[in-house]
């Protein structure tokens, strides 16, 4: 399927909501947006390249200016797109390696650490993940004051990952009360394929 | 556009020494400087009472980003003479309640017959030649703040298209429509080393300005003061033109670390009509100052730090 979309005569973001609204509607073949002027293509290549969609971009003359996209292999939607941009683009990782941040005044680094997980709840982006180990595994177990600002992390998507080995250290295995249980080797590939750690 | 004109020498014109000023400043005596400035532009809202403060509100900021203080203002206005005159009349009064607030006479104006709608002021201001403001002069280790969210370019924008939510457009306003005197008189009480209103080159557009090639800045994405929709907004690509026209512009004196969302860098280059001031003060000082700013009820913060020049003037992260 081919389908032409003429953004000519719109000022932006008008051609940018258009080729948006085309792109949801279609689930294979090709898009060519053209606009009349180079700011507007600039735009739309902005976009194309924060969904991670393939694309190529023509210049006619000087008023008329085409954006080639080519939609996706199978019935990818947009959405799905742009999880798939996003986990291409690697992951935002927190890690926490005791329940205290920083160091100085152990009671003061429990204060901080426990406002620190309260801020990420705050964040516009949140982070893909939070890995706990060593002493910051007692952050995720039974009766941890940090307890449901990470529950409410896991809900809104965050995955909350505890080191098992740390859990068993301290005998807190059967006290965990949000996420999941992981090995070394998850630790490993995590932190390995994160675009970002985050270490208090 | 200025550099084909032919340029006047005399020794009380005082704004020679920095051309991207907005405003022109003369000298009268040794303790008094006349200050000028005009601006007008079409609508970016719906409601022609609400224009009429945003494009009054906007003028008058040069004359506060120059330390000055407004004193008589005349109205500039296209306006198509098919058109419900009592459109003009809101337009009009929006204008003169804001001319009003900030002590200073409306004086008149001349009107013309246009295709479109177009309406601003010329403002005189009076300051004390030795405490004026430039937009340049920042030094290493001073601290950037700014006075007003950003994102309003982009909830004009959104709101065209009939995408941005009532909440968003009465934040929009609500910045839009406050004076930079109350800003202003806050930061004259604070040592000042530049200032400038942050307007149609965007965020970094003025910080590129305020820099001057002498040093560099460091901006911290995650503290910049915000309207929240629009965020939201540049995230679902409700861009600009504008905005993508200051990044081109931009390109080579901006680095951008990765991890920086697509929208906040959006914002930073997003336009802002009657956006707000933007100060480089001493380290010292700004947290005492923030404080008194957040007083005057608008978000706002430091936004960043000076550092000695280094090889990209911006750094954002």
């Amino acid at each position: 399927m081919r389908r032409e979309i003429d953004a000519t005569g719109l000022a932006c973001p008008l051609p940018v909501i258009e080729t948006k609204k085309a792109l949801k509607d279609m689930s294979q073949g090709q898009l060519d947006v053209v606009v009349d002027n180079a700011i507007s293509l600039q735009n739309l290549e902005k976009m194309a390249k924060q969904m991670g969609l393939d694309y190529s971009l023509e210049t006619v003359d000087d008023a008329r200016h085409i954006i080639h996209i080519q939609v996706g292999e199978g019935a990818q939607t947009a959405e799905e797109r742009q999880v798939l941009t996003r986990k291409r683009a690697g992951k935002k990782v927190v890690v926490l390696s005791s329940d205290q941040m920083g160091a100085g005044h152990p009671e003061l680094g429990r204060v901080l650490m426990n406002s620190f997980i309260f801020a990420l709840t705050e964040l516009e982006n949140l982070p893909d993940q939070v890995l706990l180990y060593n002493g910051g595994v007692k952050l995720a177990v039974a009766g941890s004051d940090a307890l449901a600002d990470l529950q409410t992390l896991a809900e809104q998507g965050v995955e909350i990952v505890s080191c098992g080995t740390c859990l068993n250290f301290f005998e807190l295995t059967q006290e965990l009360a949000v996420g999941s249980i992981t090995n070394m080797y998850e630790i490993v590939q995590c932190q390995m394929e994160a675009a970002i750690i985050i270490q208090p | 556009m200025l550099a084909k004109l032919p340029r006047i020498q005399d020794p009380n014109f005082l704004v020679g020494f920095d051309h991207s000023d907005d405003a022109a400043v003369y000298k009268l005596t040794d303790e008094l400087a006349m200050v000028q400035t005009l601006d007008f532009f079409p609508p970016m809202v719906e409601d022609p009472y609400v224009f009429g403060q945003v494009a009054a509100a906007n003028a008058l900021s040069d004359i506060y980003a120059m330390g000055a203080v407004p004193k008589t203002a005349l109205n500039i206005v296209c306006f198509p003479a098919k058109l419900d005159m009592g459109i003009l009349d809101q337009i009009l009064r929006g204008g003169s309640e804001k001319v009003m607030e900030a002590g200073a006479v409306l004086a008149g104006g001349h009107s013309i017959d246009d295709v479109d709608v177009k309406y601003g002021l010329s403002v005189t201001g009076l300051v004390d030649p030795r405490k004026i403001y430039t937009n340049i002069g920042c030094r290493a280790g001073d601290v950037l703040i700014l006075t007003k969210p950003l994102g309003v370019g982009i909830v004009c924008s959104a709101d065209r298209v009939g995408e941005a939510s009532e909440d968003a457009m009465t934040h929009a306003v609500k910045s839009m429509i406050t004076l930079n005197k109350y800003a202003a008189e806050v930061l004259g009480r604070y040592p000042v080393h530049a200032l400038t209103d942050v307007t149609g080159f965007g965020f970094l557009g003025h910080l590129h300005e305020m820099l001057a090639g002498q040093v560099s800045a460091i901006v911290v994405s995650g503290q910049v003061p915000h309207i929240p929709q629009a965020l939201h907004y540049a995230e679902e690509f409700l861009i600009t033109g504008a905005a993508q026209r200051n990044r081109n512009f931009l390109e080579d004196y901006v680095q951008i670390e990765p991890g920086v969302s697509f929208g906040l860098e959006e914002l930073l280059f997003d336009p802002q009509t009657s956006g707000g001031l933007l100060a480089s003060v001493p380290a010292r000082v700004a947290k005492e100052l923030v404080a008194e700013l957040e007083q005057l009820g608008l978000p706002c913060g430091i936004v960043g730090e000076i550092i000695p020049r280094v090889e990209k003037e911006i750094m954002v992260r």
